[in-house]
């Protein structure tokens, strides 16, 4: 099949970007949307023009690296499934695809498709974790975790953090992302000693990353590749404001 | 060269303990001295990191990828083997042990699989208290399963993303140490050469993938994590930035590479579609548990189904090839990993493979269906029918899956000693990177056992032996003559990429290896096509740096040049692999030579002459490398032949 | 105090000032709806009037409709603050965007809706609040006890078909304002429950964003009808 595409070219942060159109006539059906960027950037390179750079790793859609929007969706337009799950049987000879980053202020352009998510990294700095050194664990059975409860705590962890949520808001909010990690570990018992503090530290700096607010549009959770429910925003909602009232920082 | 593999006297339960004590200890007050660098931030090194900071250390970790959480570990699925018996099925210590040696075709150390297996408990109960939402019973227990054959239910899981939560849980280790200012995190940055001085590790020279930017990293030891190197086939299940760079530049400057020629081919992956193919999709191998694996009898019926002329449904039973039950009746479906790959290819070299290419044959869950009903296995392998219908576009409730072996996992790797140091003093190998534990075949969850055994509880007692003994003052300045050499170096190599202007992108280049080392080097090999695959290398060293095509600056975000530098090892380690798997004249696990075969075609391993870990020394450039061997001595197991019949 | 004002100028605490005062708003409209029912009765304004009076004068009432004006100033100035935060959020918009495949256009539009919501609110309170208050209303007497015949203004205002219009189509806006921010409210508070969530959004569905709508849109409609003897 034949495809136009109009990608966002930009060689770095500091400089403008923009559109540019390519064509591509051979492409096959069976391909992987990222496979289809390789042709391209194989031609590009052998007519001596800058290849697009994207961010892509595992390709199978559990590292969480490719982000690109495609046709004003992130991940394109299969929901449940990350840009390297995407095929394109999903489109038809001729289509014209736009391709652009994620745009957010806390995913700044690197190059081309690529953007920065460390945001992301600082957010679970700030407190997505349980504070337990190697080797001071008990026996795993002792604290008994029933299977509905591991099978909720499993829903938020499935997170891969592509940074999708933030591309589909509306207000390129983080709040699935952050939410996933609060609820999983407030669900959990092994996560209850340090759950106020965690709440209020990575909401904190999530908001200092620069994200939105949340307008519960739902879109994260529709575009999410892991269909994160947003029944974990609200936890984290409950779980800030009850930090917020019992917590004895007084200081914020 | 000597090698010392430091393996502890006494008896082999006792040993790690005995270890343990002899080793000497770092004064608390004194561990803030030391920096300790970690490359790779995968199960091994960020397990490594975080546990290493926690005692006190300082500690760079460093990873190509923008994150730490998404090093490769993440895509393992299946799920972590740990000897806790808490099915009561007669499961020890001892059992994985001798199960995960004997699945190496017992070409794998004894003391450290023991290790390994010992360990293995801990690493449940410390992923547990992180946080990790392993599945569990409705009682609020852990559940297992069997996995890979096993006669026992030892392997935890978390759905089909066991890796992805258990790295999770190593990165929130991880990240808490960065929060508590111990370690330093450097993303995007990747390891382009080891310095060595004084015989002994002592930095490592890196590239910021952003910038473009050469610099120097000092520390006291130097850990490598950086996984495997299954993508010199060009096509395998790794990531696509996997590589073996940081390992083989480690290598050149005087790590010994063992076992390079181990590979694991993994049976039960998607089938290539076209030229364009990327990279190769694994199933969990749980699918052999239900599904019955065929092809046609008849070489005519296959064309036919590859010209796409009859559906595989179309064909009657008795126009069928069940050939893993026809061959191995007790094993039936549920062969070894390497068993059951090599008679796929068989089949498919007979001409009767399926699909487009005809190098695929079928994986099909008609009779579970009838049999168990369609709401049974959607609910056993649901996720994964839905994974394999978004590739291929085909409904595998319908018309059964096609499989093909795919490169899956690299057991070869540097060589360490039993505290995981390489040759070169202060510089460390865990997890994948290094080749110890087992031996010529991994079995299935022990990949995500290794790594995280190796980072939460070995490095952090074996390190601080070398560490105490060195001395906080034993460390050079990154503007000494051995750092700015090995940054000349470095930035001579990119400048030396950059200029050749070649006519050829550096995947294809890639490709051409990748082809090479499939055909001759994969999942059967022969002396001779061993030697033609020497010489295509030899001549694709040549083409590749002659006619790479790396456009654009060093100084910037560059991705064709990451990747040369990376398929530039990969070539020097595909003639090494060739190499080491000449030299092994014998089959073994996933080494499957032609000539040593048992009559009726299984692996013929020669315990005599080959139960030695062959590691490699580098002699310089264009030059053979030098054999050294380690002989493994087997004390606790008796060496027998493997047979699934 | 630290910790309150850093609370409540956190994402999330902004979120709930604008779901305490929005939840607090909803409520109103129901008091609001059902005094407003006596234009219905057919007496000729009485019952309207009575009520006007009652609402003007009751201390407790008085008290609560100052903290009605409140929450309005609030919730707006609080969108508006959280508007340009969020727009700020992605400075580079998207060059094509399709957020219909992921999202209701009500919750994606709640700042333009609570715009009209609020001059609308303007004018409601120009036409009716400002002048029963410093306007020249004119007086009935009921029962020998004067009263402001605010019945009277109504009827005036919504004699212009224009008036009307304007109403019915801010009705129209209220009712996507709250099929959106009934729910959304309860999620800003954390309120979300596999039992009662499902309630919850039936109520904003189609209680707060159909029948009240409805009942306030049915009123200009009714007066502009019975003003033209058309019933």
């Amino acid at each position: 099949m034949k495809i136009n595409l109009k990608v966002w070219r930009q060689k770095n942060n500091n400089t403008a970007g923009k559109l540019v159109d390519y064509q591509l006539d051979n492409v096959s059906e069976d391909m992987s949307f990222l496979e289809m960027f390789d042709v391209l950037n194989d031609s590009l390179t052998r007519k001596g023009e800058d290849p697009v750079t994207f961010d892509h790793d595992c390709r199978e859609g559990i590292c969480g690296m490719c982000s690109m929007y495609i046709n004003g969706r992130a991940h394109g337009p299969q929901t449940g499934a990350t840009t390297c799950q995407l095929h394109m049987r999903s489109f038809n000879d001729g289509d014209t695809i736009v391709v652009e980053p994620w745009r957010a202020r806390a995913f700044p352009v690197i190059k081309d498709l690529m953007v920065d998510r460390s945001a992301f990294d600082r957010i679970i700095q700030s407190g997505g974790y349980v504070s337990v050194n190697t080797g001071s664990a008990r026996d795993a059975n002792e604290i008994l975790i029933p299977r509905t409860v591991a099978d909720e705590a499993m829903d938020a962890a499935a997170c891969i953090g592509c940074g999708a949520c933030v591309a589909a808001c509306k207000n390129a909010s983080a709040m699935l992302f952050v939410s996933a990690k609060v609820s999983q570990l407030a669900i959990l018992p092994q996560g209850h000693s340090e759950h106020k503090e965690r709440a209020e530290r990575m909401v904190a700096q999530m908001d200092a990353e620069g994200f939105g607010a949340c307008s519960f549009t739902g879109a994260c959770s529709v575009e999410c590749p892991k269909s994160i429910s947003l029944d974990h925003i609200a936890r984290m909602n409950r779980e800030y404001l009850g930090a917020k009232l019992s917590s004895e920082n007084v200081q914020g | 060269m000597k090698l010392e593999s430091k393996i502890p006297a006494g008896p082999l339960a006792e040993k790690w303990a005995r270890h343990k004590f002899s080793l000497k200890l770092v004064n608390p007050a004194n561990k803030r001295k030391y920096e300790i660098i970690v490359v790779g931030t995968g199960l091994a090194g960020a397990s490594a990191a975080a546990s290493l900071a926690e005692l006190g250390y300082n500690v760079k970790a460093f990873c190509f990828q923008d994150s730490p959480r998404r090093a490769h570990s993440i895509a393992a699925q299946g799920g972590i083997n740990a000897a806790k018996n808490y099915q009561n099925d007669g499961d020890s210590v001892f059992r994985l042990f001798y199960d995960t040696i004997k699945g190496g075709d017992y070409r794998a150390r004894e003391a450290n699989v023991h290790r390994l297996a010992e360990v293995s408990v801990n690493i449940i109960d410390q992923c547990v208290a992180q946080g990790v939402p392993f599945a569990r019973e409705y009682g609020g227990t852990l559940a297992n399963r069997s996995f890979g054959g096993a006669q026992v239910s030892r392997t935890f899981y978390a759905r089909g993303q066991t890796g992805q939560q258990l790295l999770l849980g190593a990165y929130s280790a991880l990240s808490r140490q960065v929060a508590n200012g111990k370690v330093k995190l450097y993303p995007r940055t990747e390891m382009l050469d080891l310095v060595v001085e004084g015989g002994k590790a002592r930095g490592i020279i890196t590239r910021n993938l952003i910038t473009g930017k050469i610099e120097s990293h000092s520390a006291h030891a130097v850990l490598l994590c950086t996984g495997g190197y299954g993508n010199v086939f060009y096509l395998s299940t790794n990531a696509m930035g996997s590589n073996v760079t940081a390992a083989w530049r480690a290598h050149k400057k005087g790590a010994l590479f063992g076992n390079p020629c181990f590979t694991q081919i993994h049976p039960t992956c998607i089938p290539v579609s076209g030229h364009y193919q990327s990279k190769l999709t694994l199933m969990s191998e749980s699918l052999r548990n239900d599904g019955r694996v065929w092809a046609p009898k008849s070489k005519e019926d296959a064309v036919r189904i590859q010209k796409g002329e009859i559906k595989p449904t179309d064909l009657a039973e008795d126009a069928r090839d069940y050939f893993l039950e026809r061959r191995y009746p007790a094993f039936g479906n549920l062969v070894p990993r390497d068993v059951a790959s090599r008679n796929a290819k068989y089949v498919c070299d007979e001409g009767r493979g399926v699909s487009k290419t005809g190098l695929a044959v079928y994986l099909d869950f008609a009779d579970a269906i009838k049999r168990d009903g369609r709401k049974t296995i959607e609910a056993k392998y649901g996720n994964l029918f839905e994974m394999y219908e978004k590739i291929t576009g085909e409904n595998p409730y319908e018309l059964p899956m096609m499989i093909y072996p795919a490169v899956h996992y690299t057991m070869g790797g540097l060589w360490v000693d039993y505290n995981l140091m390489t040759t070169i003093p202060g510089l460390y190998a865990l997890g994948e990177a290094n080749f110890s534990d087992h031996g010529a075949n991994r079995l299935g969850a022990s990949a995500l056992m290794q790594g995280l055994a190796d980072g939460y509880f070995v490095i952090p007692y074996t390190v601080g032996d070398y560490l105490a003994t060195i001395g906080p003052a034993d460390k050079i300045p990154v503007d000494s003559p051995a750092f700015k050499e090995a940054e000349q170096k470095v930035h001579a190599q990119v400048n030396q990429l950059l200029s050749i202007k070649g006519e050829r992108p550096v995947d294809d280049l890639h490709k051409e290896l990748g082809h090479i080392m499939w055909e001759y080097c994969g999942m059967s090999r022969t002396a001779e096509g061993l030697k033609l695959a020497k010489q295509k290398i030899q001549a694709l060293k040549k083409e590749f740096w002659t006619n790479v095509k790396v456009l654009g600056d060093s100084e910037e975000m560059n991705q064709a040049l990451e990747q040369a530098a990376r398929v530039a090892d990969f070539i020097e380690l595909g003639e090494l692999m060739v190499d080491d798997a000449l030299n092994r004249e014998e089959s073994c696990g996933g080494h499957f030579r032609e000539e040593h075969q048992t009559p009726d075609g299984e692996a013929l391993r020669d315990d005599e002459n080959f139960a030695y870990v062959a590691a490699w020394e580098y002699q310089g450039e264009n030059q053979p490398e030098l054999l050294n061997k380690e002989i493994l001595e087997f004390e606790n197991v008796k060496l027998t032949q493997r047979s699934y019949k | 105090m630290a910790w309150v004002t850093q609370t409540l100028s956190s994402s999330l605490g902004r979120k709930v000032i604008m779901s305490l005062t929005g939840l607090f708003l909803s409520t109103f409209l129901i008091v609001h709806m059902a005094g407003n029912l006596q234009l219905f009765k057919g007496d000729g304004g009485r019952a309207f009037n009575e009520y006007t009076y009652f609402m003007t004068h009751n201390p407790v009432i008085m008290t609560v409709s100052y903290l009605l004006y409140t929450s309005i100033l609030v919730h707006a100035l609080m969108a508006f603050v959280l508007t340009r935060h969020n727009q700020a959020s992605r400075p580079v918009k998207y060059a094509y965007s399709k957020p219909e495949a992921n999202s209701d256009w009500s919750s994606r539009n709640m700042g333009i809706l609570g715009t009209i919501l609020l001059l609308f609110i303007i004018i409601h309170m120009r036409t009716f609040w400002y002048e029963m208050h410093f306007g020249s209303v004119p007086m009935a007497e009921y029962d020998g006890k004067q009263y402001k015949n605010l019945y009277a203004v109504v009827q005036v205002a919504f004699g212009e078909w224009w008036y009307v219009l304007l109403y019915v189509v801010c009705m129209g806006a209220l009712g996507y304002h709250l099929a959106h921010g009934f729910q959304s409210g309860f999620q800003s508070l954390g309120v979300r429950h596999k039992k009662y969530t499902p309630l919850i959004e039936a109520l904003g569905k189609y209680f707060f964003a159909i029948i009240i709508p409805l009942a306030f849109a049915a009123m200009p409609i009714y007066v502009f009808l019975q003003v033209h003897h058309i019933i």
